[in-house]
């Protein structure tokens, strides 16, 4: 089956993608795409997180064909230099520690914070229930959601 | 290939670095095992055994025959070399050859042009089963007649503590009780996985993600009947891995694949794989008597532990005995009695996880000290300090506690930490209440509790184990300035070890520029990233090259200012040899050729038991205390952790930022147990392999941690640092189910506890008593009596 996208602003066109392949497996396995993350590959974790046509989106529970003509921003074409707002909050607030999550919710807190400049907690947590971190026990991604909201701030 | 070697920027020893590998992980740049891709790679897929306890009658490959794209499909014949590997002992098949023991062991691996083929030849491959008798019940597998799910039999490890007489005590009051936990899943979000490429030598090249190299390679290489140097392993970027990658997954598959098609073949498993293709955290049964005296004096400690090891010994005796030094407690008690067992069965195998061996007796010990608190109308915090372990007293092992052991400072600490502020029963937002977004209360129903625990874990390998750890720094120009580089063979699993090393460096070297080098088998081995060890370990093999290498650079200043130097004591800093205190020699000019040392620190020997469980078999400890507060609505049987406050033994903060994510991440899995996390088995078969069924905290189950470190550094040790890795998760469970109990009144002695038992529709666990010890022949683990076959000893 032929797919063609829209990839963080480049044309890209897949040939061969199996009927039942899901936009998670044509990012990763036949665009190299790799940042967009594979913990479940049904739905629960929230790893896979890319917009589709700006909305945010499980790409794991997406199918390539429905993916077809669509416009994907994954991890890696989150900031066209360098690293936004939200991946440098990130860093800086320590959510990160192994980083399998961390391309998901980067992507959920970005979607997050273009909606709602200033979250409370509870809007973080709402925003962010859809993604499994196992490391960091989540208090250093709340931080980092409240960091970027507010980059002048030091937690 | 893999990640790229990592460049840091700032931060010394004590102050707040942020991770060397952030901005890559950010960006989704760092690279994962699971995103390893080579040119031409074949894939792999696994037939695993459906059911857990069957003799194979045939293995038909004939469906796979010229299926399209597949390149190999090897059993058990086709293992090169000795088809046995494991952890303590060989006793694991490569791939099954004539039973299988558990469900989803490996019975053949398949190599195709894409995983959809390579998952459609294990489809076709027709494996036919005769059913044997199982054991599914760690009791069971004791009672004569058991199905025997190894040759020596069931028992792989009993181990027995005694101490004083607890007969004769003088306890004027007793409490029992019996505890269960269950089986948990690591759940690391990076699934197991790897690349395996054939090299030019016949041997090959395993980039994978894994806790410990060169434990890999001495169990890989047998296999292959290859020599260890024809074995490389290389570290792919690991996605977390807290026990679950101790073991062996898919590294000899892939590279028997490899070898055998002359091809890269990776190998990565996916959700439900991977809780087949890993071990678990031991389910345990634990029965405890306590006695005190009336004015609260812990005098005497009865317990009896049994853990499921499943069906492979993997790391299970170290657990248990693990298990059975830790049983009383950190505390103070003249006369002990500890007989712990580890036995098989055709469940999983289990093996290491976070704490290992302590999680378990922690939850049973600390609710122990509840029920004794309450029979003698004392606070509970109190009588844990009463009774608290401190330098020169002993464990029950007779281990005297010779370095730091802040016991009541933690517990202290933690109680005086802040509880949660006051919240009005209505007009909470939806997190304020059990349930959260389920709008399920408004307030009604809910009853608040408070629970408080305290626990301790050792540091590095125990039982006369010479972990050591091992290092090189070397330092050279690039450009005009200095770089320091390191190469070990230490896993970063997401921890934040590089970070830590480099901050070492740039504290003993005054070097800013730090480069760490991907971890592999060229460099030597450092031992497991485990057992809280690597801060002190690895950094303490840093620290020594470090040392070296700044008299190497001490020398050539000398020789190059001739006399210049005079008598002065030399040091290094703001990129000069400074003699008292002078500039004497740029570090610059002294690299016209690098400086590169290798260092090796072991830490001081341990020994082992004897006949009555006596030694001086761990290395040092690390204490921690947290309290919860919970809210519980009763109606519905649904918690919410309004607070969890920890106070955490470090020796001494080694970076802040570091520490404090150990203890939110630490403390999550310890919620995860106590209120959710539990594979489910039946008839020795995982149900809830997935996670839509398996369940792990998510943001909206976590309250706010608040950590306090207390500082008391260890003597002999590098900055007098401690792991802070697994303190907290050891005593966050036993914490959160106290505060449970306190707010229901129900006795709670199972962990995770379910919503039932909180609404009161599902009785406590009921036992039938102890089962009587087995008889073994001593301490050590019972195949150690029958057979040679070794795992990690060849290493020391
Ligand atoms: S991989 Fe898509 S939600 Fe987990
Ligand atoms: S940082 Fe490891 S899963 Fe979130």
């Amino acid at each position: 089956m032929k797919v063609s996208l829209t990839v963080n602003g480049a044309r890209r066109t897949v040939d061969d993608a199996g009927e039942s392949e899901t936009l998670l497996q044509v990012l990763r396995d036949h665009l190299g795409l790799t940042g967009t993350k594979n913990a479940c590959e049904q739905g629960e974790c929230g790893s896979c997180t890319v917009y589709l046509d700006g909305t945010l989106v499980c790409s794991c529970l997406v199918l390539a064909g429905q993916a077809d003509g669509a416009e994907v921003t994954t991890v890696e074409g989150l900031s066209a230099a360098g690293a936004a707002a939200v991946q440098e909050a990130f860093v800086e607030a320590g959510a990160v520690q192994c980083g399998f999550c961390t391309p998901g919710l980067v992507m959920a807190a970005h979607d997050l914070l273009a909606h709602n400049p200033d979250p409370g907690d509870d809007d973080i947590r709402e925003a962010l229930a859809g993604n499994l971190c196992r490391c960091t026990g989540y208090q250093k991604i709340v931080d980092a959601v409240h960091r970027a909201a507010s980059p002048t701030t030091t937690p | 290939m893999t990640a790229l070697d990592t460049v840091v920027a700032g931060g010394r020893v004590g102050e707040r670095a942020t991770r060397l590998d952030g901005y890559p992980k950010v960006t989704g740049q760092f690279a994962y095992a699971s995103d390893l891709h080579r040119d031409g790679m074949l894939f792999g897929a696994t037939l695993r055994s459906p059911v857990a306890s069957a003799r194979i009658r045939s293995l038909d490959l004939s469906g796979v025959a010229g299926s399209p794209g597949v390149a190999a499909v090897l059993v058990a014949a086709d293992v090169p070399g000795k088809n046995r590997f494991g952890l303590n002992f060989d006793d694991q098949p490569v791939l099954a050859d004539t039973v299988v023991r558990y469900q989803g062991e490996p019975v053949a691996v398949v190599a195709a042009s894409s995983p959809a083929r390579a998952w459609d030849a294990v489809g076709r491959i027709v494996l036919e089963l005769e059913p044997l008798p199982g054991v599914f019940d760690m009791e069971e597998a004791l009672a004569d007649g058991a199905h025997r799910v190894q040759e020596v039999g069931n028992v792989l490890r009993h181990v027995h503590i005694e101490r004083g007489d607890t007969r004769s005590a003088g306890a004027d009051v007793w409490v029992e009780g019996y505890y269960e936990t269950a089986m948990q899943d690591q759940a690391a979000l990076g699934p197991e996985a790897g690349l395996a490429v054939p090299a030019e030598d016949g041997g090959v090249d395993l980039y994978v993600a894994t806790q410990w190299l060169h434990a890999d390679r001495e169990q890989i290489a047998p296999c292959l009947d290859l020599p260890d140097e024809k074995v490389r392993l290389h570290l792919a970027g690991v996605g977390g891995a807290f026990g679950s990658r101790e073991d062996i997954h898919m590294q000899i598959h892939a590279c028997m694949l490899a070898l055998r098609t002359g091809r890269p073949v990776k190998l990565s498993y996916g959700r439900e794989e991977s809780f087949h293709g890993h071990v678990h955290r031991h389910p345990a049964r634990i029965w405890m008597r306590h006695g005190a005296t009336r004015d609260g004096r812990l005098v005497a400690v009865e317990a009896r532990l049994l853990f499921d090891g499943g069906a492979y010994a993997s790391s299970s005796p170290a657990v248990l005995g693990n298990a059975a030094t830790f049983a009383a407690g950190p505390y103070d008690v003249p006369h002990v009695r500890i007989d712990g067992t580890v036995v098989y069965t055709n469940n999983p195998p289990c093996g290491a996880m976070r704490g290992f061996g302590a999680p378990q007796v922690c939850f049973g010990h600390e609710a122990q000290m509840d029920k004794l608190a309450r029979a003698l109308g004392i606070d509970p915090v109190d009588l844990r300090l009463r009774n608290a372990l401190e330098p020169g007293l002993s464990l029950p092992s007779g281990q005297v506690l010779t370095g730091s052991a802040p016991v009541r400072e933690v517990i202290a600490r933690c109680a005086a930490l802040p509880m949660p502020d006051a919240e009005p029963l209505e007009g909470r937002g939806a997190f304020g209440y059990p349930g959260g977004t389920g709008n399920v209360t408004r307030g009604e129903g809910i009853k608040r509790g408070v629970g408080f625990a305290v626990g301790f874990k050792n540091i590095a390998y125990s039982e006369g184990f010479d972990d050591a750890g091992s290092a090189r720094v070397t330092v050279r120009l690039e450009g005009d300035e200095p770089v320091a580089e390191i190469h070990t063979a230490a896993v970063e699993m997401g921890q934040g070890l590089y970070t830590l090393l480099a901050q070492i460096v740039r504290t003993e070297l005054d070097i800013d520029r730090v480069v760490v080098r991907q971890a592999d088998t060229a460099a030597r081995n450092t031992g497991s990233t485990s057992a809280s060890r690597q801060s002190m370990m690895s950094g303490g093999a840093v620290q020594m090259a470090c040392a070296q290498v700044r008299a190497a650079l001490f020398e050539r200043a000398r020789s190059q200012a001739g006399a210049g130097a005079g008598n002065h004591e030399l040091s290094v800093g703001r990129g000069w040899v400074n003699a008292g205190g002078h500039p004497l020699a740029r570090v610059a000019d002294l690299l016209d050729e690098p400086v590169s040392r290798e260092a090796v620190y072991h830490h001081r020997r341990t020994g082992t038991f004897d006949d009555k469980g006596q030694g001086d078999v761990h290395v040092c400890f690390a204490f921690a205390a947290e309290r919860a507060v919970v809210d519980v609505d009763e109606d519905l049987g649904l918690v919410r952790v309004v607070q969890v406050a920890a106070a955490i033994d470090a020796g001494r903060v080694l970076n802040p930022l570091g520490m404090s994510g150990q203890v939110e991440g630490g403390t999550a899995q310890g919620l995860g147990l106590a209120l959710m996390e539990e594979v489910q088995l039946s008839d020795g078969a995982i149900r809830n392999a997935s996670f839509t069924d398996y369940l792990i905290p998510t943001i909206a189950d976590m309250p706010p941690v608040v950590s306090a470190a207390v500082e008391d550094p260890e003597p002999g040790v590098p900055y007098g640092a401690k792991g802070v890795g697994e303190s907290p998760t050891i005593v966050a469970t036993a914490a959160i189910v106290a505060a449970l109990r306190d707010a229901t009144g129900r006795e709670l002695n199972r962990a995770p506890v379910s919503p039932d038992e909180l609404a009161g529709l599902r009785p406590p666990a009921a036992t039938q008593g102890p089962p009587p010890c087995p008889d073994v022949p001593g301490q050590d683990p019972v195949p150690l009596y029958f057979q040679s076959g070794s795992g990690q000893q060849r290493l020391m």
